[in-house]
């Protein structure tokens, strides 16, 4: 069926695309343009164009605070979920073959547990009165009951539930396509477990790491809902600042500045991050060259 | 196969009670006989589980959810599969492009896909629709299903295919009779990944709902946002109830990671 017709493929991708540009497409361009009208509380959306809206974020410390709480947020969760999810995709890897199906649903399965009903199980958990202070004081912790709940700390743990799995996922992938045989070598040749995870299986299951890690970073950096559960109404995120021009404040300009801002911050994050993957894996292709010219490096 | 030392299965361990513990809570709390969410429980009750039937909104927002999976999912099943077999097929300009713009909501955070499309629809007074809801949904789910029927059409031997048409069989036969029963398992698991991401889609909702479309995510989160009563729990505890029912039983025909990402079990 290859290239017989040039309008075949054509006509086969004109629905999907035709959705695309009407319903995403369009509305996107459109927030963009929303963005550089100016606003006032008594005559709405005003009819002239400017960057005002762009300029009064960027001097906003408001802004500048709930931005920087994005950005950490984002960070600690992606590095708490590489941490442990690595790791835990690793063991589920070299379970017995019957264990690891059972494992990687109870991994996995929550990812179609809607977000809403995850965070209120922490909200649950995290309250002053909750389950976890309640053990932390039978412990004799010093200092419990804390305040968790409506803190960063709260945040980031429902953020790592929520994104652990994926991560956990994207490396599990990138280990089905590990060759068994090479880590059979290596133990052969006297490597230990350590040595084998850290020279074997880690360079070659990398590229899951890095998506597993961007993938991560983007949706903690955009994540709404549960800053707003978790976090409360004091600790905003631009996500959620940008829901608050919307459906609070009802300034529609700034809040389409906001989700152009954040919509940037990401492609930019994204853009980034790509090119540091792509020149570490060149570098590394360099190096396995060089190694296998210059013989044992020992 | 190598096996794990304790110190890998106390990590496990650990970290299956961190993941299961919120869930596991919720379902604890449900059965408490008192008017909040008193734990340790002091006896089972099934208060809170008889009030989910005393609550319309409950209900309707869960039918209305169901509706709302249903009808997006199948649309971008309608959409995802031509467009997958030109990607799959085809060698043509503008193909890169193509992935790249259809796979694109992935990157695009869905507080601006919300305000985007919230933008949009009230401008042709459509906003708080059930058309509204549809078309956002779809946008959002068409990236899963392309994922899972394109995985399942690169798992075929398209010399299969041209055996077919060798035989003489037009080309809508071996579309009909060949391909589509082949990659029918992908397509199912595509149309379960997307009814169940659109059952469970909140952010993007937010924005186009309104008191005659409301889906059950944003019924319980704006819910949640007044009160935490354990009416919460035991509607969140019959969400996370069925949800593992589906699953199991999804799990004997299709494993979850091949749902997730539409590679085979290793």
């Amino acid at each position: 069926m290859n290239g017989r017709s040039n309008l075949t493929p054509a006509l086969l991708a004109a629905p999907s695309l035709v959705v695309y540009a009407g319903a995403l497409l369009l509305p996107l361009g459109g927030v963009l343009l929303l963005s550089l009208h100016g606003f006032d509380f008594e005559k709405g959306i005003l009819p002239g164009w400017g960057l005002e809206n762009y300029r009064d974020l960027l001097t906003d410390s408001l802004f500048a605070e709930s931005l920087l709480r994005t950005l950490r947020i984002a960070l600690w969760t992606t590095a708490i979920c590489l941490l442990v999810g690595v790791p835990e995709a690793w063991i589920i890897y070299r379970m017995a073959p019957r264990w690891r199906g059972a494992m990687l649903l109870i991994v996995v399965g929550p990812l179609l547990v809607s977000v809403v009903v995850r965070n209120f199980g922490w909200m649950v958990l995290l309250g002053t009165t909750g389950l976890m202070n309640q053990v932390l004081t039978i412990l004799g912790v010093p200092g419990a009951p804390f305040r968790l709940m409506f803190t960063e700390l709260a945040v980031v743990i429902g953020l790592v539930h929520v994104m652990v799995p994926l991560v956990v996922l994207s490396v599990w992938a990138s280990l089905g396509r590990l060759d068994p045989v090479l880590e059979r070598a290596a133990f052969s040749l006297g490597a230990s477990r350590l040595t084998v995870f850290r020279r074997v299986v880690l360079p070659n299951v990398m590229p899951g790491i890095m998506a597993g890690a961007l993938m991560v970073f983007c949706l903690s950096a955009s994540a709404f809902a549960t800053p707003a559960m978790l976090g409360g109404k004091r600790l905003k995120v631009v996500s959620s600042m940008t829901y608050n021009e919307f459906l609070n404040t009802l300034n529609w300009p700034l809040g389409a500045a906001l989700a152009t801002l954040l919509m940037v911050a990401i492609l930019t994050a994204t853009l980034i991050w790509t090119r540091f993957v792509e020149t570490r894996a060149m570098r590394r292709l360099g190096e396995v060259a060089e190694g296998g010219k210059g013989g044992s490096r020992a | 196969m190598s096996r794990n030392g304790p110190l890998a299965l106390a990590f496990h361990a650990l970290f299956l009670t961190f993941i299961l513990a919120p869930l596991l809570v919720v379902i604890g709390v449900s059965f408490t006989g008192e008017g909040y969410l008193a734990l340790p429980l002091n006896g089972l009750s099934l208060r809170w589980w008889r009030a989910i039937g005393d609550n319309p909104r409950f209900l309707e927002s869960f039918w209305f959810s169901l509706r709302l999976g249903v009808t997006a999912a199948t649309l971008s099943a309608l959409i995802a599969v031509p467009a997958a077999l030109a990607i799959a097929r085809w060698r043509f300009p503008g193909r890169g492009a193509l992935v790249a713009i259809l796979a694109s909501p992935l990157m695009i955070p869905h507080v601006v896909l919300g305000v985007a499309l919230l933008r949009f629809f009230s401008g042709f007074g459509l906003s708080g629709s059930f058309a509204s809801l549809v078309t956002a949904h779809v946008i959002v789910i068409t990236p899963y299903m392309l994922r899972l029927v394109g995985a399942g059409l690169s798992g075929l031997d398209p010399r299969i295919e041209r055996a077919a048409e060798s035989l003489g069989a037009s080309r809508l036969t071996v579309f009909r009779r060949v391909t589509l029963p082949l990659i029918a398992p992908g397509v199912a698991g595509g149309w379960i990944l997307a009814f169940v991401t659109s059952f469970d889609e909140l952010t993007v909702s937010l924005f186009l709902a309104s008191p005659s479309a409301n889906p059950l995510p944003v019924q319980l989160f704006n819910y949640i946002d007044q009160m935490t009563d354990p009416l919460v729990a035991s509607v969140s505890a019959a969400l996370i109830l069925g949800t593992a029912l589906v699953l199991l039983v999804l799990d004997r025909f299709y494993p979850i990671d091949r749902l997730l990402t539409g590679e085979r079990r290793a």
